[in-house]
């Protein structure tokens, strides 16, 4: 009974910073409709910048006024990224506004490691407050009472300033119908500010708090996203009591855990949300999201058409020029070119996902990785030879996605994003977790083709085949009555049901589809590289393949493809740099605010505008 | 003190808005008129700039609209109230009046919250209530009050006879005069001719987009070719 009690207790402390930044998450996404993904980023700019801070300032007060500047800098931050980056992008369709702040995670990546080096910082203990109180014999840290005292003080605080002044007030209204608060002449972008200083505040303040039991380090970021997500979805997006009873539940589960099944914490908090969301799919305390109930922003879709001839003779010419590298490329330009195929691959295959199925999934490594770990798995334990795991990689990758897909599809939107990227990261937890059998952090390694594959060339000519012959596949497929009713399910869920279409079961398998082609690019990359690491599940593997999708174009069927090419070749070169991430989040920044249309959607832009002034213009 | 001069207005390339030219005057009531789909949701969206006209020229006191961002517009004491309502059902009535105020204004009106109880009696009793829960006619008043805490000049009144009980239609016809006696001037679309000629001293009929009509509803009364063409009985 006192281990329970002291391990409630200890829950409860930890529940404190992640609520925190689950409000300031939920309040951005509530009003701005942005789900904020550098919210991680600035969490650990607070742990940091809270950290300096406590160096300076001496004694009790030193302490907790470092923890409130903190607070504020963020805040400043936050206002800064609201209007340098987010502000020219509100009028572009509202998951663009989602690659600007991957851009924003990559900058402040490198910053922090360029201002406070690659070593993990040891959180200062809390002046008055080191040592511990005795509950009921159970040593509780003292830190970990003054958190439990903060916490509802804070959430109080937020409470009154949410229900019971204009500024609330105004929040929440916009949160329902922006458009119509600034026709009644509240300035939205000023609000928006507002709000975005807050909820950076907010994660400032929690990553600051966190110090005394932490500390600060680069991998803060991605590492509290999911929580974070899992709080924000199982409490219901935009609840301020939904967030402070996931945060505790996620939290207290997680001591328990910790205490009673130490090698499952991590997927325990999704056996729980993924419970939650199946009684009540908006989260405890969430409404259903009605999304785009204004109009969508950006321009209509363009139909999608087959390709002209002068294309297609195009499309031919590069596949023989790619087909001829060996001829005149060297052999490592055969290495590069492997990896750029196998990418490009991988992001066709979300792009059919997202592009022609509207299904925006935050969470596609989970097929690439588990293709590459299926295939890695088979070889390694039950000797398969490399041509049946080669095939049976894509057809589990497939499976696991009909499963994953089956449960996602429940929801859509936001929510629908937020659970396939917790699933990700399960399918993450589970092999970093279960060393015995997929080696943890080691990876699995000497996983080679066959003997046949095994020259460098040959392989190359392999992956084409495969790559090439993969994406021309989703391509015929997007072309077929299956594509169309995939197409029509995403533009009007409800005149496509009306028409006769089941359009949860064409997303389903569309869902399940493009898993299995994920799965034939992670087979692909396995028997290539030899080994296979959990880094190949992580948050940031989904993240490359979405910002190839967005920065080559969503609308475009060769966004995905275009995209990847020269996101890889890009890499290629700034990774040669010590702050290469620094670089790519501010390109990306910029391709972001300059080409909403993605470079594919740009590109054909101006290719009009010149071919409109040539005709005198034609619309 | 208003002036709509040949606007033209597009959906994606639907040409809704053709031309389109009228004037309201000081502290009169103009009835914007015409059929379903004749333009005229799309007529006061143009001028709150909901809906950008691709050209022509929206003055107000003076001052050209064109391009203005809605709150700047609704800030000049120009208030919007909807067709669509539009009131925000999570709120109390309390808190969607708390979101349309606005600094005093000269020349027009400080309205309260007591103020717009004592106008809409039925909004007082409901004050704590959230939107979600009012009447259709409840919902309608509720819109008007909030676009009155603006305190405006002139008000953009977007059919608030529609899809509400006959006694309340009474009750708005009763409000608007009452606005008007406190010299607030307004631009009223309606398909109602009985409710337009109850309060409205001028009337604009539109028909695809282009005014067909503009003049005194008397005047209307003598020309009933006008009005059995381009009015639904």
């Amino acid at each position: 009974m006192e281990f329970f009690v002291a391990q409630i207790l200890t829950g409860l402390a930890n529940a404190s910073s992640l609520f925190l930044v689950a409000c300031g998450l939920s309040l951005i996404f509530g009003v701005t409709r942005i789900v904020n993904f550098a919210h991680g980023s600035l969490y650990m700019l607070g742990a940091y910048i809270g950290y300096s801070l406590m160096q300076v300032l001496p004694g009790m007060i030193g302490f907790w006024g470092a923890i409130l500047l903190a607070g504020v800098i963020v805040g400043v931050i936050g206002v800064a990224i609201e209007m340098l980056v987010l502000r020219p992008v509100y009028r572009a369709p509202e998951l663009f506004q989602l690659v600007a702040t991957f851009g924003v995670i990559l900058v402040i990546q490198d910053l922090a490691l360029i201002i406070w080096g690659p070593e993990d910082l040891l959180g200062p203990r809390a002046p008055g407050l080191r040592g511990v109180v005795r509950i009921m014999g159970e040593p509780i840290p003292k830190y970990d009472i003054a958190l439990l005292v903060i916490t509802p003080l804070v959430a109080v605080a937020l409470w009154y300033l949410i229900t019971r002044t204009r500024v609330g007030v105004l929040v929440r209204a916009a949160t329902q119908d922006r458009e119509m608060v600034g026709a009644l002449g509240v300035n939205q972008a000023w609000l928006f500010t507002g709000v975005f200083a807050l909820g950076s505040a907010l994660a400032g303040l929690g990553g600051a708090l966190q110090l005394p039991k932490g500390g600060a380090d680069l991998m803060m970021d991605f590492n509290i996203l999911p929580p974070l997500f899992v709080v924000v979805v199982v409490g219901g997006m935009g609840s301020l009591p939904g967030a402070y009873l996931a945060a505790i539940i996620i939290s207290v589960l997680n001591v328990f855990g910790v205490a009673y099944m130490p090698q499952s914490t991590l997927v325990l908090m999704f056996v729980v949300m993924i419970v939650v969301l199946m009684i009540r799919p908006y989260g405890l305390f969430g409404r259903e999201e009605v999304a785009g109930e204004h109009g969508q922003a950006g321009e209509p879709e363009r139909p999608i058409k087959p390709a002209s001839d002068k294309i297609r003779l195009l499309v031919t010419a590069g596949i023989v020029i790619l087909a001829l590298l060996p001829l005149y490329g060297s052999s490592f330009a055969q290495v590069l070119t492997t990896d750029i195929l196998i990418f490009c691959l991988f992001a066709a295959s979300l792009h059919f996902l997202l592009g022609l199925g509207g299904m925006v999934s935050f969470g596609h490594a989970a097929y690439y990785g588990g293709g590459a770990y299926v295939a890695a798995l088979l070889v390694t334990h039950a000797g398969s030879p490399m041509e049946l795991a080669f095939i049976l990689a894509p057809l589990g990758a497939g499976l696991a996605a009909l499963v994953i897909g089956w449960v996602c599809l429940r929801l859509t939107g936001v929510y629908f994003a937020m659970l396939t990227l917790a699933f990700a990261q399960l399918l993450w937890s589970l092999v970093f977790q279960w060393g015995t059998v997929t080696g943890g952090d080691d990876g699995l390694i000497n996983i080679w083709p066959a003997e046949w594959l095994k020259d460098t060339t040959i392989y190359f000519y392999f992956a084409l085949f495969f790559a090439v012959g993969g994406i021309l596949v989703m391509r015929h497929v997007a072309h077929s009555p299956f594509g169309y009713a995939l197409r029509a399910a995403r533009d009007s869920e409800r005149q496509a049901e009306a028409t006769g279409i089941n359009t949860k079961q064409v997303q389903l398998l569309a869902f399940g589809f493009a898993g299995m082609m994920g799965g034939l690019a992670g087979a692909l990359f396995v028997f290539s590289k030899g080994s296979v690491f959990p880094n190949e599940l992580e948050i940031a593997r989904s993240f490359d393949a979405l910002i190839v999708v967005f920065l080559g174009g969503v609308k475009t069927l060769s966004g995905g493809v275009v995209g990847a090419g020269v996101f890889k070749a890009i890499e290629d070169v700034l990774t040669r740099f010590e702050y290469w991430r620094l670089i790519m989040g501010l390109l990306i920044i910029f391709v972001v605010i300059l080409a909403p249309d993605g470079i594919v959607g740009s590109l054909r832009k101006a290719a009009r505008r010149v071919g409109g002034l040539k005709a005198g213009g034609e619309e | 003190m208003f002036e709509v001069e040949k606007i033209n207005s597009f959906y994606g390339k639907a040409h809704v808005l053709r031309d389109l030219s009228f004037s309201v005057p000081h502290g009169k009531v103009v009835a914007l008129l015409g059929r379903n789909g004749a333009g005229k949701s799309t007529t006061m969206k143009s001028i709150i700039q909901l809906v950008r006209p691709a050209s022509g020229s929206v003055l107000f006191q003076g001052q050209q609209m064109i391009g203005l961002p809605p709150h700047k517009i609704a800030k000049l004491g120009l208030g919007y109230v909807p067709e669509e309502r539009r009131i925000f059902t999570d709120l109390t009535v309390s808190e969607n009046l708390m979101v349309g105020l606005q600094p005093p204004r000269d020349g027009a009106v400080t309205w309260t919250q007591d103020m717009l109880f004592d106008l809409f009696p039925n909004l007082a009793e409901r004050r704590n209530n959230r939107g979600k829960a009012l009447s259709g006619g409840e919902q309608q008043m509720l819109t008007i009050a909030r676009t009155l805490m603006g305190n405006p000049r002139f008000v953009l009144l977007d059919e608030p006879s529609e899809g509400v009980a006959p006694v309340i239609v009474e009750q708005m016809a009763q409000v608007i005069k009452q606005l008007k006696s406190e010299g607030l001037t307004i631009l009223l679309s309606e398909q109602n001719l009985h409710f337009a000629q109850a309060v409205a001293d001028l009337a604009v009929i539109i028909e695809g987009g282009a005014q067909v009509y503009f003049g005194t509803l008397q005047d209307l009364g003598a020309h009933p070719e006008i009005r059995d063409a381009y009015l639904a009985a």
